[in-house]
């Protein structure tokens, strides 16, 4: 518990930390608004799911959360703080535990207002670009389970990247190291995807992307189409969380400081 | 009291001279030394290579949406093109004329049996048309209505030249003709077959004594524009059929023939988005008294089915992500070690320090740059044949702008990662603005945006430096699928990079700024 307090102490008193989770809900709702503006339904069947283009926004604000995250456990490797916080909790588990939890808390409490203006965007921006009944596309209300499901996803989806962040800093350390392996992982390969020819590996790929598969969440129509369940898409985002933080975890406690 | 005076310490080493060829060296010394960053590059050129040798996409089983076929006809100046149409043709001996009046164009899906009495396609085509020979790929002129785009004249495939704008109907028929003299074909159109207008002239050099001279007709499939899920689009739609009705016929030439005979250029099925009709079920043909009629499909344009060269250089984006890391953390390094300030002391004019950085990073990217596509180009090309598929042919300018720009694009956005690191002074933060401004655009281009959100995307971040890369080309006179998943960027090659170059520049002067006027 008292870990906990450190840990919320720090991270609440770094410069970076409320400009950066400012900075997630902004652009997240920003980059969202631009989509719906974008997106055009303009007869039959709408093609684009509604709920992906008004949290299109989500791709831009999980990099901010990357950088908060990585930064929370190799800011301290870089600027040598880390040995105070392994001298004062010598349990490096536990540290880890705490930075999680804290981190985690953090960005699901600007997870929470970037989707929720993301989602009141979209409802309405979009009906007014035929996204409507008629067309085939659900209404983005709190009512439908569908649109409820993507919302709440989208907000564990940026906690999992926290987590998965944390995870790779604490086994790299090297903050930029980290950062950009992320990045990686997550922008990397939906766009390398394209030149895979073979239809059975692109799904593979598509299931095992942490990023694409995580996003999956996000789908209010075209489900049966999918690689994945929503559910089960984040699932997958968690097992590469919950890797990441094992990863990290073993690196702490074998290696020295 | 005696004074001991103390002679203050002097090194017996030579003062170095104040240059900028040893500030450039001595950045040089700090890249160099640092193992992490020399195995970032090599990371670098390793993934293109890497990930071109990736592809493998077989010819015919093109369930990626990108356009992939075995074959294309290669036209006169050497590009891919289309070429299957149907006409009814005799030959010509020498300089003359051919001259047709065309009543109606009308359109259908293939196989709806008979004439299509439906509306044509925007580039449904039919007219006359001289040509050699009814090789695929051959040199040809022609005069000819379309759908949507009234009259033109084309020749050799790329050359296309508005005539008369507007429809054809019975009311408002359209009469052509092509002049041959020598290797000079001139198109001329006219409404009433009286007052003649010329259009254009084709240069067709090395035209024989003898040409085919005919009527003829086709029509593409309708165009799907639009993109769908990441990495491509949906390739094209129905496969539509053109018929022209076409008389008042003449040819005048030095031994007149009487007889007429169909021809059907582009046997088979070798695109995706060709089909033809089946010779002998289809109305090619039909004659009665002086009119006839030509019912054809394909098309007669410069647009090729095949897998464009650059795609084997699609990892380049793994190496912009790697020299970006590279460049972000040679910048931020010193301030976390605070070596910057012996650097400072060292070279109090703070620009140049700067400069001597962004040109070491620079340097440093591009041969990775340059060395990366220089083997993944080969190597991914050859890949690819082995697979069947047919690369789209492109010439050595080409190629050398794609592999050139393919390191430059690398070295600018090592310069910008560099520039970035100095002015946020934080590695992660500039990393992740580095990877958001030029990767993520492209990501958010291929994805489920409408083309006009994308073609923004990439006209006004940094991504838009990526169509250094582009050897298609977009052609008015083809209604494709110009998205970015299938490598149609909005700007033009150099136009794109110096989009790149600009936000490079206003990042260096921000950070010379910022190490000018802030204590480091």
């Amino acid at each position: 518990m008292r870990t906990l307090h450190a840990e919320w102490t720090k991270l609440r008193t770094v410069p970076g930390t409320v400009r950066m989770l400012l900075g997630v809900v902004a652009l997240t709702a920003a980059l969202g608004v631009i989509a719906d503006a974008a997106a055009q339904c303009p007869s039959g069947e709408c093609s684009v799911d509604p709920a992906r283009t008004s949290l299109t926004g989500i791709y831009l604000g999980q990099a901010v959360v990357v950088v908060l995250a990585v930064l929370a456990i190799s800011g301290e490797y870089a600027n040598g703080m880390i040995r105070t916080t392994f001298i004062a909790v010598p349990r490096r588990i536990g540290v880890l535990a705490a930075k999680a939890v804290v981190v985690t808390g953090a960005v699901l409490a600007a997870g929470v207002p970037a989707v929720l203006v993301s989602m009141l965007a979209g409802r309405l921006i979009l009906p007014g670009h035929g996204f409507t009944a008629a067309h085939g596309s659900p209404s983005l209300s709190a009512g439908d389970a569908a649109m409820l499901r993507a919302a709440v996803g989208s907000v564990l989806y940026l906690g999992l990247i926290a987590l998965l962040s944390l995870g790779i800093a604490a086994a790299v350390r090297e903050p930029a190291a980290a950062t950009g392996l992320v990045l990686g992982l997550l922008y990397l390969i939906p766009i390398l995807i394209g030149i895979v020819g073979d239809a059975t590996w692109r799904r593979h790929i598509e299931q095992i992307a942490p990023m694409m598969a995580g996003l999956d969440v996000e789908a209010t129509t075209g489900l049966n189409s999918m690689p994945l369940g929503p559910w089960q898409g984040l699932g997958v985002l968690a097992a590469w969380a919950a890797g990441a933080l094992v990863a990290g975890g073993l690196q702490l406690r074998l290696r020295d400081v | 009291m005696t004074t001991s005076t103390v002679t203050p310490y002097r090194s017996e080493l030579t003062a170095g001279r104040d240059s900028f060829g040893r500030l450039l060296r001595a950045e040089w010394t700090k890249f160099r030394t640092v193992r992490g960053w020399i195995v970032g590059v090599f990371i670098a050129a390793l993934v293109t290579v890497g990930i071109a040798m990736l592809d493998h996409s077989s010819c015919g089983n093109d369930d990626n949406g990108v356009a992939s076929a075995c074959s294309s006809p290669i036209g006169p100046d050497g590009e891919a093109v289309t070429d299957s149409y149907a006409i009814t043709q005799q030959p010509m001996t020498g300089n003359g004329t051919i001259t047709a009046r065309v009543t109606s164009l009308a359109g259908g899906l293939v196989g709806s049996g008979g004439a299509g009495t439906g509306a044509p396609v925007d580039w449904a085509k039919a007219g006359i048309l001289i040509a050699p020979n009814f090789d695929q790929g051959s040199a040809y002129a022609a005069m000819m209505v379309t759908g949507d785009h009234g009259v033109r004249m084309q020749y050799n495939y790329i050359h296309d030249t508005p005539g008369l704008a507007g429809s054809v109907s019975a009311a408002s028929p359209r009469w052509l003709r092509l002049t041959r003299s020598g290797d000079t074909i001139t198109g001329y159109e006219s409404t009433d077959g009286t007052t003649w207008t010329e259009v254009g002239t084709a240069d067709l050099p090395g035209l024989p004594a003898t040409v085919r001279a005919g009527m003829f007709a086709t029509s593409p499939s309708t165009s799907i524009a639009g993109s769908s899920s990441l990495g491509g689009s949906s390739g094209g739609g129905a496969a539509m059929q053109a018929t022209g009705t076409f008389d008042h016929i003449s040819v005048q030439s030095q031994s007149p023939v009487s007889t007429w005979s169909p021809a059907l250029v582009g046997g088979g099925p070798s695109g995706k988005t060709t089909t033809y009709p089946q010779p002998g079920q289809s109305n090619a043909f039909q004659q009665s008294g002086g009119t006839f009629t030509v019912t054809g499909s394909g098309d007669i344009s410069p647009a090729g089915n095949g897998t464009p060269v650059e795609r084997t250089l699609f990892g380049v984006l793994g190496a912009v992500i790697a020299v970006i890391v590279v460049a972000a953390m040679f910048a931020t390094a010193e301030y976390r070690r605070g070596l910057i300030r012996v650097t400072l002391v060292a070279n109090p004019r703070r620009g140049r320090v700067l400069a001597a950085k962004a040109l070491v990073a620079g340097a440093v990217g591009f041969a990775a740059g340059l060395v990366g596509a220089c083997v993944a180009l080969p190597l991914g090309e050859q890949l690819l044949r082995s697979d069947g598929n047919f690369i789209l042919p492109v010439g050595g300018i080409t190629v050398a702008r794609i592999l050139l720009g393919t390191g430059l694009l690398v070295a600018v956005t090592a310069v910008l990662a560099t520039a970035l690191g100095a002015l946020v002074r934080s590695s992660a933060a500039a990393i992740t603005i580095g990877i958001v401004a030029i990767v993520l655009p492209y990501l958010l281009a291929t994805l489920n945006l409408p083309t006009n959100a994308a073609d923004w995307l990439m006209r006004a971040t940094p991504a838009a430096a990526f169509s250094i890369q582009q050897t298609v080309m977009q052609y008015p006179q083809v209604d494709g699928s110009y998205t970015i998943g299938n490598g149609y960027f909005p700007l033009a090659p150099w136009a794109g990079f110096a989009v790149l170059c600009g936000y490079t520049a206003v990042l260096l002067a921000l950070a010379a700024a910022r190490l000018q006027k802030q204590d480091a």
